[in-house]
């Protein structure tokens, strides 16, 4: 068979919600990445719990991928709906999966495209199912139509459902099953687009949410407050569901004001604290947030965005809480900001967040998004000893038994590099009071205007050092190109996928990804744009916000900017197309 | 033994003279010392307003805050290192007010720990504007015509909300409010102690007097603090006789008590350099 139709291709589920869209999906995606395959999925679902258009999109090739395409190959349909809203995006030769009664007439589709009508009700009736089971016998009606392995989707059954029980797992399986051989004995084997097996299980197939729960338990996260807020509510419920077999206090508070104020409470008595949430939960946040810059307690907080402003769109995704981020909370003080842009960046930046956040006694924030929270992806098994933790600098023996007993410690003392020597509530001779106010070396309330200026000074020493040790971007491809790409967070994947195609067609990319908002690469990126033919920077929002924050760092303006704001992450022919615009007539 | 040089800050209080927050202060360093507890092993914390200030002058660790958000940073302090012995501190603004929201869900936590209001029916710091618990009418700045809103009743809604030591005491009567925060320490729950308390400058109403010549100590009654039903009718008596003391007392298990994570070990106790998440990542392959 031709060989370009074989492990690449994008499969796709569309129905209402509650028909059990996702759970299909990732099954599906689970069997492919058991297979060797590697898998990136995307959802679409709107803000309601039954009813509602989802689908959930799963593309799985031969070679790692890092983000969807545009082109379904195979159409899951379980309603008429999907048929009428995604005929369109099926390539020629895809073939549609629906039930018997949803099948629309030939002539509504283009020539090329196959349909599979299948009697959902008289299977289910036959093998004595429930109803729901529909996403089942579908599930198993395109594993054979793609000629895949059958015992792989079995075994991914068995241990999906392995809670919940022998009989759910034989209807389940029975489902797949019988969907499976409906098409075997019903259709000719002559579907173009094939998967084949090319190893054994090896990969993790997950989000970046679950990237950065894992790495959040590994660096010893031991308290996790959170109000739900989709789409970093999937953190809350990893973290909840692991809490006692990693010894993890978790709190769904009563709004996120509580979540960072418990948050600031853990980590003010010395344990590692994380609190998540979006926009609009991060809009509550803003003053515990300034609160744990003023006392110098660390915490980690995730911000995962989604379209705004206000409840906006709750279920898409946007980058458009950049500026929202880098200026949150009143005053002047450091605001580390980590921006991953995969997997592995979620897992290694949440540890390095951590680290920071103890180390430089401030509030880190890992900004996420949408696209990033929920995407799943094959990914490697993470290095968990790579980095290794820093609980920052602590009060030494001699520095406690110097401290008088008359006075509070000197939690807040100057120091060259502004980071003052901590203790924790339980130490002798450590003993001193934070204040949210202005205050002197030892936590006291004052206004003059002499130690004003020290302690915003020493604070601010603290961003300086850490501007010292974080890594500068690098340019990554031809040092040549004819274009460079500038993006943050899950862009990236979008920009590889774009760039790859671009190579083959003799265009030569390079990419910088901005991984650090604050403290922020001026000097590197300055000297990029310098050196660059073009620049484009590829965004998720309306105004250009990491143009902005360019031209406020450089004084460097952006002539190409790619903005998207429909809610919906880039695919990679749209940048694709973009930069071939800009390399043509630019 | 603790003493109370021990306690004793650089630092002087700077609150108006004749406030009743002195006599707060007194009781609040006597029960410590009476309970004999370490200062290293008392975590004070506060929001903002007169009280807020009460962590600068006890020489425990304490954090001074943020306006209303005393009780979550209070809560995740004891849930992270339950050895301690933690002190929630606000005013009638700050607990009942901003942080109403907190006020109540602390409650049906059930976190042992001691949450002391100082209720003086008056926003101080601000300069004389209404709060939660001033009285219907009263004419404050920000209700030149009178308060339109009835006053919460904190009593009541503390013994509904799921605290499991409510108490009402009086800054004029340090003796008795030391008391009371000793037994509050010593329950094993949640325990609210609202202190009636003067403001000298704002509240010409609920003054020293007024106070004094209202209060009756519920243990000249003989009030049952078991008693749930007896408790609430105790709670809504207000005007010439206003009762102290403890409304209401009931053992059920802690926050804490619930958290198999924490039995063994306090959190902040525990080893994180070697938390192995290969199982962990084994869930997703």
């Amino acid at each position: 068979m031709n060989e370009t139709k074989k492990n690449r291709l994008t499969w796709k589920i569309g129905g209402k919600a509650g028909e059990g869209i996702m759970a299909t999906g990732i099954i599906f995606s689970q069997s492919c990445s058991r297979g060797g395959l590697h898998v990136y999925d995307i959802n679409e679902y709107p803000s309601l719990i039954k009813g509602g258009h989802n689908t959930l999109q799963v593309r799985v090739e031969d070679r790692e991928i890092f983000s969807q395409v545009r082109g379904v190959n195979i159409l899951i349909a379980l309603n008429k709906e999907t048929i009428i809203l995604h005929k369109d995006e099926i390539v020629d030769g895809g073939g549609i999966i629906c039930d018997i009664s949803d099948a629309i007439d030939r002539k509504e589709l283009r020539e090329n495209i196959r349909i599979y009508p299948i009697p959902f009700t008289d299977i289910i009736k036959e093998i004595n199912a429930q109803a729901i089971m529909k996403n089942n016998v579908a599930l198993g009606a395109s594993i054979a139509l793609v000629d895949y392995d059958f015992e792989v989707v079995v075994q991914v059954i068995k241990d999906t459902f392995k809670r919940k029980g022998a009989s759910i797992i034989d209807e389940n399986t029975k489902a797949a099953k019988a969907g499976y051989d409906f098409i075997k004995k019903n259709f000719k084997d002559d579907f173009e687009y094939r998967l084949e097996k090319i190893g054994e299980k090896s990969r993790m197939l997950l989000t970046g949410n679950d990237a950065i729960c894992i790495g959040a338990i590994k660096t010893g996260c031991k308290f996790y407050s959170a109000y739900p807020m989709t789409p970093a509510s999937s953190i809350l419920h990893f973290m909840a569901a692991q809490e006692r077999r990693f010894n993890i206090v978790v709190k769904h508070t009563e709004d996120e004001i509580s979540a960072i104020n418990m948050a600031i409470g853990a980590g003010f008595a010395g344990v590692r604290a994380m609190c998540g949430t979006s926009g609009g939960g991060f809009c509550l946040m803003t003053e515990g947030y300034g609160l744990a810059g003023m006392i110098e307690v660390p915490i980690v907080v995730i911000l995962s965005m989604r379209p705004g402003p206000s409840t906006g769109m709750p279920t898409w995704s946007e980058q458009g809480d950049l500026k929202f981020a880098m200026s949150a909370s009143q005053g002047d003080f450091p605001r580390p900001i980590l921006v991953p842009g995969d997997n592995e960046e979620c897992f290694y930046m949440t540890m390095e967040a951590f680290n920071l956040a103890e180390k430089y006694q401030t509030p880190v924030i890992v900004l996420s998004d949408k696209n990033l929270a929920e995407s799943h992806k094959t990914t490697e098994k993470f290095d968990s000893g790579r980095i290794s933790i820093d609980r920052g600098a602590y009060a030494s023996p001699s520095e406690l038994a110097a401290s008088p007993d008359t006075t509070f410690f000197k939690r807040y003392r100057f120091t060259e590099n502004g980071i003052s020597p901590r203790t924790i509530p339980g130490t002798k001779k450590g003993i001193y009071s934070a204040a949210s106010d202005e205050h002197d070396e030892e936590g006291n309330i004052t206004e003059l205007s002499d130690n004003r200026i020290k302690m915003m000074q020493k604070r601010a020493r603290k961003m300086d050092a850490l501007v010292r040790e974080i890594k500068q971007p690098e340019l990554k491809g031809p040092i040549d190109a004819d274009v460079t790409v500038i993006f943050a967070g899950s862009t990236k994947g979008p920009v590889r996928e774009a760039i790859f195609t671009l190579e083959k067609e003799g265009i030569k990319v390079n990419y910088l990804q901005i991984t650090y908002l604050n403290p922020f690469p001026s000097e590197k990126v300055s000297n990029v744009i310098d050196s660059a033919r073009k620049i484009v920077v590829a965004e998720n929002n309306f105004t250009g916000q990491l143009c902005d924050i360019i031209r406020e760092k450089t004084g460097k303006s952006i002539a190409h900017k790619i903005l998207k704001y429909d809610g919906r992450p880039f695919y990679p022919e749209e940048i694709h197309a973009a930069i071939k615009e800009v390399v043509s007539h630019g | 033994m603790v003493k109370m040089t021990d306690l004793n800050t650089i630092d002087k209080p700077n609150w108006c003279p004749g406030c009743g927050d002195f006599g707060i202060l007194v009781a609040l360093k006597g029960a410590i010392i009476e309970l004999n507890i370490e200062p290293e092993n008392v975590a004070i914390i506060s929001g903002i307003g007169c009280s807020g200030k009460v962590p600068h002058w006890v020489r425990t660790y304490g954090l001074h805050g943020i306006h209303g958000r005393a009780l979550p940073v209070a809560s995740a302090t004891k849930l992270s290192n339950h050895e301690l012995t933690v002190f929630a501190v606000g005013g009638d603004g700050d607990g009942y007010g901003i942080g109403m929201c907190h006020f109540i869900h602390a409650m049906r936590r059930n976190i042992n720990m001691t949450y002391i209001v100082h209720n003086n029916m008056i926003y101080g710091l601000t300069t004389g504007q209404t709060s939660p618990t001033s009285e219907k009418g009263m004419r404050t700045k920000s209700t030149p015509s009178g308060v339109i809103e009835v006053p919460v009743n904190p009593i009541a809604l503390a013994i509904s909300s799921g605290a499991t030591f409510v108490a009402r005491s009086f800054a004029g009567d340090v003796k008795h409010l030391q008391k009371t925060i000793v037994d509050a320490v010593k329950h094993r729950g949640f325990s609210l102690v609202d202190v009636f308390q003067q403001c000298v400058s704002y509240n010409h109403i609920n003054t020293y007097d007024w106070y004094k010549q209202r209060v009756y100590d519920l243990t000249t009654v003989g009030h049952d603090p078991a008693d749930k039903m007896k408790a609430f009718a105790r709670a809504q008596e207000w005007g010439d006789h206003i009762p102290i003391g403890v409304f209401y007392k009931v053992l059920t298990p802690t926050y804490e008590d619930e958290l198999p994570q924490i039995k063994d070990v306090p959190l902040v106790k525990q080893a994180i350099d070697k938390i192995d998440v290969s199982g962990l990542m084994d869930d997703f392959v």
